[in-house]
C-alpha cells in the first residue's frame, strides 16, 4: 500500500521516535526516564503495527504485541519497582553536561541521516527513511548509554537501542520472522541478563551507580 | 527445507545437539558431583562428531546450515579445545569449590552455560542465515558475560558489566549492518529467507547496491570488531579475562575471539565477491594494525597476569585481522594458520595460569616468581607457552607470523614496519614478565599443584610439532580455504 | 479603494489585538482557577485592572532617569506592531509585507531590550536580578526561535508569515516530522519567552523566582498598564503566531468578503479558547522548574529547532 497519508503516517510515527529518544537524553530524573522510555516503546509499537498494515506482513503484529506487552508494560513497571525498592536516588548523573550531550546527540542524527539516505538512493522511501530514523536511534540510545553513569538509565538506553533495530526490521521489507523473533527473543535474554545482574549488584552493594564499582576498582589498583 | 534433507544432517546435527541436550540435562539434574564429568564427556563426544565431518559425506547448503571447508576448521578447532578446556576446568573448579569461592549450585549453572556457550558457538559456525549467525553469536556472549559474572565479586560484577555494555553495542551494530545486508539482497534475490542465505548471497552478490553493502560491511566490522576485540572497542576483553574463572578465559581468547573472526571473514568474502564495493582489506588492515601496537605497548604496563595475556589476544587478534586483511593466499594461510597456534597456544598458557593463581592466590604479577624451582610442571609449561606466543622457533607461531611478514615484505613493504615493530615490542614484554615470573626468586605458597597437565602439554606439544612439521595434507586444505578467502 | 479596505482590515486587526489580549489573560486566569477548583475573577478583570492603573497616578522613583518614564510607552508600542502583523482572521495584512518573522524577533527583542535597561534604571536589586536573568533567558530564547524560524523558512520557502501560513494548507505538505519537532520548540520558547508557569510564575512576588515581574516592581499607574497591556499582548502574540503556523484553517486573503471574514473571525476565536485552556491546563500539571534549569530547558528548545532543520532533509524524497 503506498499513498501520501500512509507515509505521513509512518513517518510521523518513526520521526516521533527519533524525538523521543530526544527527550530520553534531555531527562535527569529515573523515574522521568523510564516514563518517557515507556512513550518511546508506545511509538515503536504503533510503528510497527503500522508497517504491518502497510506491508501486509501479519508477522510483524507479532513483533509490535511482543514490544507492547514487554517494553511499555513490564520492563518500566519491573524497573519502576526496583528503583523504589533500592531507593536510588533519583536525580542521573550525566558524564557531561546536557546540553553538550544533546549537541552530540543532533550531529549523530545529522550523520545517520546522510549516511543513510546517500547509501540507499533506490530504495523504497519509505525503508529509506525507516532506516535513517533507525539509526538516529540506535546512536542515540549508544550515546544514553555512554553518557549516563547510572546502570539503570544504561539499561534504559540500550533498550531505546533496541527500539531502534526493531524499527530498522521492521522497516525493511519482507524481512524473514527469524529475524523479528530472535529481536524479541534478544531483548527477553537482555531483560534476564540485566535483572540478574541488578540483583546481584544489589546483594554486593547499596548502590547500582556504576561509579561506585570504578571507585572499588580504583581502590584496589592504588 | 524437508524433513529428508533433514536427516542427512547427521553429524552435523551431532555437533548442535549434544551440547543442547548436555545444557538441558545439567541444568536439570539434581546433584553436582558428576557435573564436571558429563560436562567433559559431552565436550568429548562433540569433538567426535566434528572429527566425524571429515569423513562424512557433505550435505547440500541448507537455509539455515552449511558445512563448507572453512567452517569445518573453525568447529573443530572449537570443539578440540573446547573439550580440553572441560578437562582443565574439571580439576580448575574442583578446587574452587574446596576454596568456598563457588558453590554447588555455582558449579551446576557454569556446567550448563559451558554447553551452551559450545552450542552457540557452534552454531555460528555452521548457520549459513546471517540472521541465526548473528543470533548464535549473541547466545555465545551472552553466556559468557554471565560466567564471567559468576565470583560476584566487586570486580567480576564489574568486569561483567562493562562486557555486557560493550557487547551489546556490537550486538547492535552487527545487527544493523545485518539489516543492511538483506536490504541490499532484497532486490536481487526477492523478499524473504532467501535474502539471508549466505551461499546465496555470495552468488549473486555482484549484482547488489556496492553502497549499501560498503556501510553494511562498516556496521558489521565494528559490531563483530567489539567481539573480535579489536582496538579501539577493546575495553571489556581486559577486564571479562581477568575477573572470570579462568577456564573461561580461556575459551574466550581461544574461542570466542574466533567465532567473531569467522563472521567478519564471512561478510568479508561476501563483500569481495561484488568488484564495485570498497575492498574490506585496508580497514581491516587499519584496524588490526592498531590492535597489535596499542596492545603490544599495554603488555609493559600490566601487573595482573590474566590480564596481561589478554592484551596478549588483543595484540594476536590484531595480527590475524591484518593478515586476513592483507589477502592473498599467503597471508591468509599465515592468518588462518595463526589463528589455529593462537587458540590452542593461548589456552595453554591460561590453563597454566588458572592452576598458578590458584596455588599462589593472587594473580599479581609481583607476586608470583620463580616457578620454574616451585613448580617446575607447570612454570616450564609456562615458559614454553609464553616462547611460543612471543613467536620464537621452533613453535607454530614462529612460522605463521614469519609467513606474514614476509609476505608483507613482498606486498606491502610500508606496512611491514609497524607489523614488524608491533611484534617486536610485545616481544619484549613479554619475555621481560616472563624471566620474573618463571626464574626470580620464588614467592608465595609452594604446595604442590594438583593440576592435570594433560591439556596444556598436548596444545603446546601441537603447536611444537606444527612448527616443525605441517603434514601436506592439512597444507593443501589451508591453502584451498586460503584461495577461498581470497 | 482597494488600499483602504486593505487598511480597515489593517486596523480592524490593530483594534482586534489590543482588545482581544486582556481577554485572553483573563481567560487563562479564569481557567486555571476553575482546573484548581477556585471560582476565580472573571475573564473581564484585566480590562478593569488596566482602568484602574490608568486612572491613579504614575509614582516615579526619585532617582529614575528619562528611560524609565518612556520606556513602557516603547515597550508597548513595539510589541503592538509586532501582533498587528500576525494574520489572526485574515492573510495578507498590509503591513506584514514590511515585517516577517525575524522582524517580528527583532521587534520583541528591542521591546525586551527597554524593558531590561527600565529595570536597572532605579537600581534596586530586584531589578537587576530581574533583568539579568531575562537577559540569560533572551539569550537563550533568541536563538531558538531563530532556529525554529529557519527551520519553518526552510520547508515553507518565506519568513513571511502570510505565505508560511498559505503553504501550511497545502495538501502535499502533510504530516511531517520536522514540522512537529518545530511545533514542540515553539510553544518551549513561546513559554519562556512569556514567562509562562515551568519558567517563571506570572502570579508570583517571591523574590527568588521571579524573572519578569522583578523588572516591574518600580512601576505604576499608567506605566504599569502599558507594560501590563504589551505583556497581554505578547501572550496573544505567540499564541497567534502558533495558531497561524500550524492551523492555518479559515484564514482569509487580503480581498475576501465581510462573510468570510466573519468565518475567519469566529474560528479565531475558537483556536484562541482552545489555545489558552491548553496553556492553562499544562501551566496547573506542571511545576515551576529552579532558575539554573531554564538554561537546559531553552537549551532543548534550541536542539529541537536544529533537530526539525535536519529532519527537514529526510522527508525531502517523497
Amino acid at each position: 500500500m503506498q499513498g501520501p497519508v500512509y507515509f505521513d503516517i509512518a513517518h510521523m510515527l518513526a520521526g516521533g521516535l527519533v524525538l523521543v529518544s530526544m527527550m530520553m537524553l534531555y531527562q535527569d530524573r529515573l523515574y522521568a526516564l523510564l516514563n518517557v522510555f515507556a512513550l518511546h516503546s508506545l511509538l515503536l509499537t504503533l510503528s510497527v503495527a503500522w508497517q504491518a498494515f502497510i506491508q501486509g506482513a501479519p508477522h510483524l503484529y507479532v513483533t509490535a504485541a511482543i514490544a507492547l506487552v514487554f517494553k511499555v508494560v513490564v520492563i518500566p513497571v519491573a524497573l519502576h519497582h526496583m528503583i523504589r525498592k533500592l531507593g536510588i536516588h533519583r536525580e542521573i548523573e550525566t558524564v557531561v553536561g546536557i546540553g553538550a550531550t544533546m549537541l552530540a546527540g543532533i550531529g549523530l542524527v545529522a550523520l545517520s541521516i546522510v549516511v543513510m539516505l546517500r547509501v540507499t538512493p533506490e530504495a523504497d522511501p519509505l525503508t529509506r527513511e525507516d532506516l535513517a530514523f533507525a539509526l538516529s536511534v540506535l546512536l542515540l540510545g549508544l550515546l544514553i548509554m555512554v553518557t549516563r553513569r547510572n546502570a539503570v538509565s544504561q539499561v534504559v538506553g540500550f533498550m531505546s537501542l533496541e527500539n531502534g533495530l526493531v524499527l530498522a526490521a521492521a522497516g525493511a521489507k519482507g524481512m524473514p520472522l527469524v529475524v523479528e523473533i530472535s529481536v524479541a527473543f534478544s531483548i527477553l535474554i537482555a531483560f534476564i541478563v540485566i535483572g540478574v545482574f541488578l540483583f546481584r549488584i544489589r546483594e554486593r552493594f547499596d548502590t547500582v551507580d556504576v561509579r561506585a564499582l570504578d571507585d572499588v576498582r580504583g581502590r584496589r589498583r592504588k | 527445507m524437508n524433513a529428508s534433507s533433514l536427516i542427512a544432517f547427521d553429524a552435523f546435527a551431532a555437533v548442535l545437539a549434544i551440547p543442547i541436550a548436555a545444557a538441558a540435562l545439567l541444568a536439570l539434574m539434581p546433584g553436582y558431583k558428576a557435573t564436571a564429568r558429563i560436562n567433559v564427556a559431552a565436550s568429548l563426544l562433540t569433538f567426535a562428531a566434528a572429527l566425524s565431518l571429515f569423513v562424512t559425506e557433505r550435505p547440500a547448503p541448507g537455509q539455515y546450515l552449511l558445512i563448507d571447508d572453512l567452517n569445518i576448521v573453525f568447529i573443530v578447532l572449537n570443539t578440540f579445545v573446547g573439550f580440553t578446556t572441560s578437562l582443565f576446568s574439571a580439576s580448575y573448579i574442583a578446587h574452587e569449590l574446596e576454596t568456598g569461592r563457588l558453590t554447588p549450585a555455582n558449579l551446576r549453572f557454569y556446567h550448563a552455560m559451558y554447553q551452551v556457550m559450545m552450542f552457540g558457538m557452534n552454531l555460528a559456525f555452521v548457520s549459513n542465515n546471517i540472521g541465526l549467525m548473528w543470533v548464535a553469536v549473541e547466545l555465545a556472549t551472552l553466556t559468557t558475560v554471565l560466567m564471567v559474572g559468576i565470583y560476584r565479586t566487586h570486580e567480576a560484577l564489574e568486569a561483567a558489566w562493562k562486557y555486557f555494555i560493550l557487547g551489546s553495542v556490537g550486538i547492535a551494530f552487527a545487527l544493523f549492518g545485518t539489516i543492511l545486508i538483506y536490504l541490499a539482497a532484497q532486490p536481487v534475490i526477492g523478499e524473504g529467507y532467501d535474502a539471508m542465505v549466505w551461499t546465496l548471497l555470495v552468488e549473486r552478490a555482484a549484482a547488489f547496491d556496492p553502497a549499501l553493502l560498503n556501510v553494511a560491511f562498516i556496521f558489521l566490522l565494528l559490531g563483530y570488531g567489539t567481539k573480535v576485540g579489536l582496538a579501539p572497542l577493546h575495553a571489556w576483553l581486559p577486564d571479562a579475562h581477568a575477573e572470570g574463572p579462568t577456564p573461561i578465559s580461556a575459551v574466550l581468547s581461544g574461542l570466542l575471539l574466533n567465532v567473531a573472526l569467522y563472521a567478519v571473514l564471512r561478510f568479508k568474502i561476501l563483500l569481495a565477491a561484488n568488484p564495485e564495493a570498497i575492498s574490506p582489506g585496508p580497514l581491516m588492515m587499519t584496524m588490526g594494525l592498531t590492535s597489535l601496537i596499542f596492545a603490544a605497548f599495554m603488555l609493559y604496563r600490566r601487573r595482573d597476569i590474566k590480564r596481561m595475556f589478554a592484551y596478549s589476544s588483543i595484540e594476536h587478534m590484531g595480527i590475524i585481522v591484518f593478515a586476513f586483511g592483507l589477502g592473498g593466499p599467503l597471508a591468509n594461510f599465515a592468518g588462518l594458520l595463526h589463528m589455529v597456534m593462537h587458540s590452542l597456544t593461548k589456552s595453554a598458557i591460561f590453563f597454566a595460569v588458572g592452576h598458578i593463581a590458584q596455588i599462589k592466590g593472587t594473580q599479581r604479577l609481583s607476586a608470583i616468581r620463580g616457578l620454574t624451582e616451585t613448580h617446575p610442571a607447570l612454570g616450564w609449561g609456562l615458559v614454553i607457552g609464553v616462547a611460543a606466543i612471543a613467536g620464537l622457533p621452533p613453535m607454530g607461531v614462529f612460522m605463521s607470523e614469519f609467513l606474514l611478514v614476509s609476505s608483507t615484505f613482498a606486498r606491502q613493504p610500508l606496512l611491514a614496519v609497524p607489523l614488524v615493530f608491533g611484534l617486536l615490542v610485545a616481544f619484549g614484554a613479554l619475555l621481560l614478565r616472563l624471566t620474573g615470573v618463571a626464574f626470580g626468586q620464588p614467592r608465595g605458597s609452594r604446595q604442590p599443584a594438583e593440576a592435570s597437565y594433560l591439556p596444556m602439554y598436548s596444545h603446546l606439544l601441537l603447536v611444537l610439532i606444527a612448527g616443525i612439521y605441517l603434514p601436506p595434507p592439512l597444507v593443501a586444505w589451508f591453502q584451498h580455504i586460503a584461495n577461498l578467502l581470497r | 479603494m482597494v488600499l483602504i479596505h486593505h487598511l480597515l482590515v489593517q486596523s480592524v486587526q490593530m483594534a482586534l489585538i489590543v482588545a482581544l489580549a486582556p481577554l485572553l489573560t483573563g481567560f487563562v486566569r479564569k481557567v486555571k482557577a476553575r482546573l484548581l477548583r477556585r471560582r476565580g475573577a472573571s475573564v473581564f478583570q484585566p480590562y478593569r485592572d488596566l482602568a484602574r492603573l490608568l486612572r491613579k497616578e504614575a509614582v516615579v522613583a526619585e532617582n529614575a532617569s528619562w528611560l524609565f518614564r518612556v520606556a513602557p510607552y516603547l515597550i508597548f508600542a513595539a510589541t503592538w506592531v509586532a501582533a498587528a502583523v500576525i494574520p489572526t482572521f485574515a492573510t495578507g495584512l498590509i503591513f506584514s509585507w514590511t515585517v516577517d518573522l525575524i522582524a517580528i524577533i527583532g521587534l520583541l527583542g528591542s521591546a525586551r531590550f527597554f524593558l531590561a535597561l527600565a529595570g536597572m534604571d532605579v537600581g534596586t536589586s530586584f531589578g537587576g536580578i530581574g533583568a539579568s536573568r531575562e537577559m540569560l533567558i533572551a539569550t537563550l530564547a533568541e536563538p531558538a526561535m531563530l532556529l525554529i524560524i529557519f527551520a519553518l523558512a526552510l520547508i515553507a520557502g518565506s519568513t513571511q508569515l502570510s505565505t508560511i501560513a498559505a503553504f501550511m494548507t497545502y495538501p502535499q505538505v502533510g504530516l511531517r516530522v520536522s514540522l512537529a519537532v518545530a511545533l514542540i520548540a515553539i510553544i518551549m520558547v513561546a513559554i519562556a519567552e512569556n514567562a509562562r508557569i515551568p519558567i517563571d510564575n506570572p502570579a508570583t512576588h517571591l523574590e527568588l523566582t521571579m524573572v519578569h515581574e522583578a523588572m516591574v516592581l518600580e512601576y505604576s499607574g499608567r506605566h504599569l498598564a502599558m507594560i501590563e497591556l504589551a505583556a497581554m499582548l505578547k501572550l496573544l502574540l505567540y499564541l497567534s503566531m502558533i495558531v497561524c503556523i500550524f492551523v492555518p484553517w479559515n484564514l482569509n486573503g487580503p480581498d475576501a468578503g465581510y462573510a468570510a471574514y466573519f468565518a475567519g473571525f469566529a474560528s479565531y476565536l475558537v483556536k484562541l479558547i482552545v489555545g489558552g485552556a491548553l496553556l492553562a491546563l499544562f501551566e496547573t500539571a506542571t511545576a515551576k522548574m529552579r532558575v539554573f534549569r531554564v538554561p537546559q530547558f531553552l537549551g532543548a528548545a534550541l536542539m529541537l529547532g536544529l533537530l526539525a532543520t535536519l529532519l527537514r532533509f529526510v522527508s525531502r524524497s517523497f
